[in-house]
């Protein structure tokens, strides 16, 4: 007898729990179903969760721990004491059946209950990698000082096979990632920001419907490109064109250059910008707008001495919020920055991210001991730490600004 | 109407003070100024507008042009003979037999017939060069299919291998010296004289949708890949539906305002944020190192992607419930409907439009997503098209980047090909979502 019967059988036993509920609390008024407390079919609920929740509760702990034991399924004893379980669930709940039973008020409690659990899984997921990555971490800082990796001007963890060979620890100095990481968000919040703030300013205050109706579907479709599609686009066509540039003008630019991988993931982050100063500007009162016209300012002046310094704070809400899609950004910089580690203020050489580095510390390795492999959870643990501070600061940012016109 | 408004006042402001006309002056100079900056301004913002449309622009462009070569395979047509000999010499018909024979010769056989001045080793081995290397795998499953083929001559059409595809696609160019290109003159007389007895014929590429990853550019296809991708979907749709509605559900209509609920909500908010390789992380501690689950699975990767999405279609289905006016439920709580009873009979038919919007959009993005599953092991080269949910797969964008990391050209034409198909199916998606939008949308 495998699982996937017993699960037949348990299902078969909790859709029979239905019936038999729902006719004994038929029988138990001889069909006049006023004189019950709830509809039928709530007794036949209440009938079927009794034979089946606690039942597939056992069949699951008896499994996991199989599992953990090593002892694999459940085997004939469990199988016996499952469907016994099942079987004691039917008769007690069938038994309990009166027409005064609140039937309705106990399923509608385990259906909450159920509601309060899924709604709780967010929060296991972020307990999860919280946990996750601290425990890795704390194994990294076992092998690697803390202070090391933070400040250490020198990543190389390609550890030796051999302990007697040259290099054989590897150095865990994460500085270069994180230049590496800031000068490509940095380029790519140079392309995103004046582009997506400008056609932000544009579209709300000048644009009429038509051209609104047009334009912003457009840059909404950047939105939705796959990273990786943008990798591709990185590698296929940007690093060729920049390295064209630069042999045009006699001047060495890396095919993996900072600036390629930078000015993609920027267009990338374009939609993030305009889409969330569009609603920032839109929401700054229209009363500020008229006042200045009044005073005799032209459009660009309203906008640029009023409406700006007014929508400011949600305005730099917007981009602190896209400064952390680019930091956690990885499809692009994977396929087009580099993998060296380099210290470079240069935007035409090579440099790499702290995503990259995690990715190429944990593809095809198989081994979960090695400094190299857990140096990714605390690479991955600084970046989840730093965009989560972005976004933090970014959300109550913005929404203090929104209070403050609502 | 700002122009006009500018001047009457700044003249109405100014009639008190002395030196009028040399303010009135000075003003309408300024003026011209003024209004100088405005038409730059709004062309700035014209410009940014332009250049997000052009990127967009070039981005289609870019991927369209490359992946048109990708839908086209060059196949060459020519008689093959199935001799009995070397197939089946006893006519045991046992597919063991047939499946051990040797094809290859076969297939080499039968295609030196046509050139029958080549001769010598180094020539025929280049010759043999200008076919797929794989047709004898192909040969071999036609007549594992078909037994009957066995002592008949057939005219069978195969692909070319890829450089030569490249060479008739004009990827690759005979002006350049012979050194540095991959097909050498002879092939490419070789092909001339194929082409001048009209057996060689550009169709469209079926390969591509019907084979799983190979290293031969033509022998490659993404039909391992959509199928990892479908499995994936199904495993992430029956998490992040049924939980996300339930969250959506609990949180709009049940949850008391307490710091519970705060928190949770909070907790939301940021997740919707985090990076998705943080995910991958989660997934490949927890999922694959904790509980054991098998690495490469459409399993494990449609459990991440499920949490990833999850947000979205809480989101999502918040604000769908948040639509329904309380109207209709204080109506059900009048006929004395349970809360429960309310919200399955009335609230959430009247929301669903806006959650399955909501979910499918969800869908999209983790349709798309990449990083998450290279964590955990999705990157994994697969032959086989997968046909369960804890076989090793992978998916189509993991698919593009790994055909993107290749060599060969070939390889160029056919990742912009699978980005194309992949862009498909999110259009197809996003284009539901809207259609589902605009069909259901209810103002109240």
């Amino acid at each position: 007898m495998t699982s996937s019967v017993l699960l037949i059988v348990l299902a078969g036993l909790t859709v029979a729990g239905f019936y038999l509920g729902r006719s004994r609390a038929l029988a138990s008024v001889g069909g006049k179903i006023r004189d019950l407390h709830s509809l039928p079919g709530y007794y036949g609920y209440a009938v079927a969760l009794w034979c089946g929740l606690p039942s597939f509760i056992v069949y699951v702990l008896w499994s996991i721990i199989g599992a953990k034991t090593g002892h694999g399924t459940p085997g004939y004893l469990g199988f016996a004491v499952i469907l016994a379980v099942a079987v004691a669930g039917l008769a007690y709940s069938h038994r309990q059946i009166r027409p005064d039973m609140k039937a309705r008020d106990n399923v509608e409690r385990v259906v909450r209950i159920f509601l309060i659990i899924c709604s709780a899984i967010a929060i296991l997921t972020t307990i999860g990698i919280i946990l996750s990555l601290i425990f890795e971490s704390i194994r990294f800082f076992e092998k690697v000082s803390p202070i090391e990796f933070l400040f250490g001007l020198e990543w190389s963890p390609q550890t030796a096979l051999r302990a007697d060979q040259v290099g054989a620890t590897g150095r865990f100095g994460a500085v270069p990632l994180f230049a590496g990481t800031l000068m490509i968000s940095l380029i790519a919040m140079l392309v995103a920001g004046p582009v997506g703030l400008l056609s932000a300013i544009y579209m709300s205050e000048y644009a009429g419907p038509k051209l609104r109706a047009t334009a912003k579907p457009i840059l909404e479709v950047l939105a939705g490109i796959p990273t990786v599609v943008y990798g591709f686009f990185a590698a296929l066509t940007m690093a060729p064109l920049f390295r064209g540039w630069g042999d045009q003008v006699g001047f060495e630019i890396s095919s993996e250059s900072a600036i390629a991988a930078g000015l993609v993931m920027g267009i990338m982050i374009i939609p993030f910008v305009s889409s969330l100063s569009d609603d920032v500007i839109s929401a700054v009162p229209q009363s500020l707008r008229e006042g200045s016209f009044g005073l005799g300012a032209t459009q660009s002046e309203t906008i640029r001495r009023v409406i700006l310094p007014a929508a400011l704070p949600g305005i730099v809400g917007s981009l602190l919020l896209a400064t952390s899609r680019a930091i956690g950004e990885t499809m692009i910089v994977v396929m087009a920055a580099g993998l060296a580690a380099n210290m470079t203020a240069n935007p035409f050489e090579a440099v790499t991210t702290v995503t990259v580095q995690i990715v190429t510390l944990l593809v095809g390795d198989q081994e979960f001991d090695s400094s190299k492999t857990l140096a990714a959870f605390a690479l991955g643990l600084v970046l989840f730490c730093v965009t989560l501070c972005l976004n933090i600061i970014a959300l109550s940012v913005v929404n203090k600004y929104r209070e403050q016109y609502e | 109407m700002s122009e006009t408004l500018a001047s009457t006042s700044d003249t109405t402001v100014l009639n008190g003070t002395s030196g009028m006309h040399t303010r009135t002056e000075k003003i309408a100079a300024g003026l011209k100024r003024r209004h100088a900056v405005e038409k730059r301004f709004r062309a700035y913002g014209l410009m940014g507008i332009g250049f997000a449309v052009a990127c967009v622009v070039l981005l289609f462009s870019t991927i369209i042009g490359n992946a048109l070569p990708g839908f086209q395979e060059t196949r060459v047509t020519f008689e093959i003979e199935f001799s009995k000999e070397l197939i089946d010499p006893e006519g045991s018909n046992d597919p063991k037999v047939i499946g051990d024979a040797n094809f290859r010769k076969i297939v080499r056989d039968s295609f030196y017939a046509l050139f029958p001045n080549v001769s010598g080793r180094r020539d025929k081995r280049e010759l043999a060069k200008v076919i797929s290397s794989g047709s004898s795998f192909i040969v071999r499953d036609m007549v594992l299919a078909d037994p009957s083929l066995i002592g008949t001559t057939q005219s069978i059409s195969l692909p070319l291998s890829a450089d030569l595809d490249q060479f008739f696609k004009g990827g690759i160019s005979a002006e350049v010296a012979e050194s540095e290109r991959r097909v050498s003159d002879k092939q490419i007389g070789w092909l001339r004289h194929l082409i001048a007895d009209n057996r060689v014929e550009s169709v469209f590429n079926t390969t591509l949708f019907t084979a799983g990853d190979s290293r031969e550019p033509e022998l490659a296809g993404i039909a391992g890949a959509i199928m990892g991708s479908f499995y994936t979907m199904i495993v992430t749709l029956a998490l992040s539906f049924p939980i996300g509605v339930a969250s959506a559900v609990y949180l709009e209509e049940f949850a008391p305002k307490n710091r519970w609920t705060q928190l949770i909500e909070v907790n939301i908010n940021n997740l919707a944020a985090v990076p998705s390789i943080v995910f991958g992380l989660l997934g490949l501690a927890v999922f694959l190192n904790f509980f054991e689950l098998p690495r490469s699975a459409p399993l494990v990767g449609g459990m991440v992607l499920a949490l990833m999405t999850l947000p979205t279609v809480i989101i999502a289905g918040r604000a769908a419930l948040k639509a329904v006016p309380p109207s209709i439920r204080e109506a059900a709580f009048g006929m004395g409907a349970s809360r429960w009873q309310t919200i399955v009979h009335h609230v959430l038919p009247l929301a669903m439009p806006g959650i399955l919007t909501g979910t499918i959009i969800g869908m999209a993005q983790a349709l798309g997503e990449t990083a998450p599953l290279l964590m955990i092991g999705m990157v994994a080269f697969v032959v086989d098209i997968p046909g369960g949910f804890t076989e090793s797969a992978t998916v189509m964008p993991v698919q593009i980047f790994l055909w993107s990391d290749a060599p060969e050209r070939a390889f160029v034409e056919r990742t912009a090909a699978a980005t194309l198909v992949l862009l498909g199916f999110l259009v197809t998606m996003n284009a539901l979502a809207v259609v589902l939008r605009k069909k259901f949308e209810r103002k109240w």
